[in-house]
């Protein structure tokens, strides 16, 4: 099992945003849906340790998730955010200091064409993007750090038909990569379907 | 600087007329001011009165001790005024208060140790005031800018620190920008100075009979000093301060 949580409950201001929540994400692509509010980015937060629950455990192929070094656990369990927020510059230098970061070389060309961007992409200014470019580039940035688990929240919740079916289509290719896992957060469950080989439903 | 002047009450007490035209001003335009000008009148005169009195004493004790005790004094009070500037950061009387302290040590330490100010009284309580209130501003500058800036770029911090950087990668552009912000006014101030207004020192000089060449040579001085204490000051309170918005984890607190 590449996830495993146990009981899981996160509060936030008073309120438990997740609540008991058990559930196995074994290796390949799973999607996770459920109505807003259900814990879903929050659940992807838990997942590379942006946030820490309050109660119960989860662990990563088998070790407690606190025993793994946080940087080094994000690194290798990448999260590509709901909104897309790059750092000031080009495609270029976001992708070299993620690869940086993670001691990878950046193989730029390699990584767009992964991401489903030509490299053009690479000297272009990360504020002159349309927001699905930059949703694209955020997920080559990920790509870059040759990440084994990929967490994508909402990856297409901004974009209009024509960009969902591009970064759809990417995401189908990444998919057949035998070394990349993907956990996948949607609305939307005709996309869970289309994008995991199963679905996790999480309660309201 | 030998000179001195004696300046009578009844000129402080004619100097009030332009209190009352401000008050006058406010009252006519209702800018609703009246009431803040009769109290900053009179708290202008019994706070510095009372500073004048303990000055007096410091100078007549002679005494290092007692000047830094002012100085510490000093410090303490200006990391709980510039506190209220950073309310958006969390645990900021610690790095204010560190910030100040090194800030005033290391500026004034200089000065003497390189044989620019004797470490006399006469020298250290103005200028270690100066210092100090200097440093005050700018780290009050620096950190309320610290707290805008991590909550509007919450979401690419977060971002960042989700590819695996440090919170110091991650905070690095904020840390920056606050820096510069604590720094800048009285860098563009150093750059005006002389053409758009005459700084207090020399100003106070010139009235007090000192020749033109030594007034600007001492404000020269003090500008320069100045630099080096808020830069100090706006560098420890960032560096210290940001430390607060992060997790041991790296994470990014609720804030």
């Amino acid at each position: 099992m590449l996830f495993e949580l146990r009981n899981v409950g996160l509060d936030r201001g008073g309120r438990a945003v997740l609540d008991r929540f058990s559930a196995g994400i074994p290796a390949g692509a799973t999607a996770i849906v459920g109505p807003s509010g259900a814990g879903k980015s929050t659940l992807l937060r838990l997942l590379n340790r942006l946030a820490d629950p309050d109660r119960g455990g989860i662990s990563y192929r088998g070790r407690p998730l606190g025993a793994y070094e946080p940087l080094a656990l994000r690194r290798e369990v990448s999260l590509v955010p709901q909104l897309p927020a790059l750092l000031e510059g080009t495609v270029e230098t976001n992708l070299r200091y993620a690869a940086e970061l993670a001691a990878e070389a950046p193989a730029v060309e390699q990584t767009l064409a992964r991401a489903g961007l030509d490299r053009s992409f690479a000297g272009r200014d990360v504020t002159k993007l349309s927001v699905g470019e930059q949703q694209r580039a955020m997920l080559a940035r990920a790509l870059a750090q040759r990440p084994a688990v990929l967490l994508l929240d909402e990856p297409t919740s901004a974009l209009d038909h024509a960009a969902r079916d591009a970064v759809e289509a990417t995401l189908a290719e990444l998919r057949r990569e035998s070394d990349l896992s993907i956990v996948l957060v949607s609305h939307d469950p005709e996309q869970a379907r289309r994008l995991g080989d199963r679905v996790l439903e999480m309660p309201a | 600087m030998s000179t001195s002047i004696h300046v009578e009450l009844w000129q402080v007490a004619t100097s009030l007329v332009l209190v009352a035209l401000a008050a006058a001003i406010s009252y006519w335009q209702r800018a609703d001011l009246e009431r803040d000008i009769a109290v900053a009148t009179a708290r202008s005169i019994v706070q510095l009165t009372l500073v004048g009195y303990a000055i007096k004493l410091i100078f007549d004790v002679d005494s290092i001790w007692l000047v830094l005790l002012l100085l510490a004094v000093m410090v303490f009070f200006g990391a709980i005024t510039a506190r209220h500037r950073a309310e958006k950061v969390p645990g900021s009387f610690g790095p204010l208060l560190i910030a100040l302290a090194l800030a005033g040590a290391s500026t004034l330490g200089l000065v003497v140790a390189l044989g620019i100010f004797d470490p006399t009284p006469r020298y250290l309580v103005p200028v270690g005031g100066m210092v100090i209130g200097n440093a005050m501003t700018a780290s009050a500058v620096a950190l309320n800018r610290l707290g805008d800036e991590m909550a509007d770029a919450r979401a690419r911090i977060e971002a960042t620190l989700a590819l695996g950087a440090t919170a110091r990668e991650a905070a690095a552009p904020t840390v920056r920008r606050s820096l510069r912000s604590g720094m800048i006014t009285l860098v563009d101030s150093t750059k005006t100075t002389g053409l758009i207004f005459f700084p207090g020192t020399m100003v106070g000089m010139l009235l007090a009979g000192a020749s033109p060449t030594d007034a600007v040579r001492l404000q020269l001085i003090l500008l320069y000093t100045l630099l080096g204490s808020v830069s100090i000051s706006a560098l420890v309170a960032t560096l210290l301060a940001y430390r607060n918005f992060f997790t041991p984890a790296a994470q990014l607190r609720e804030f």
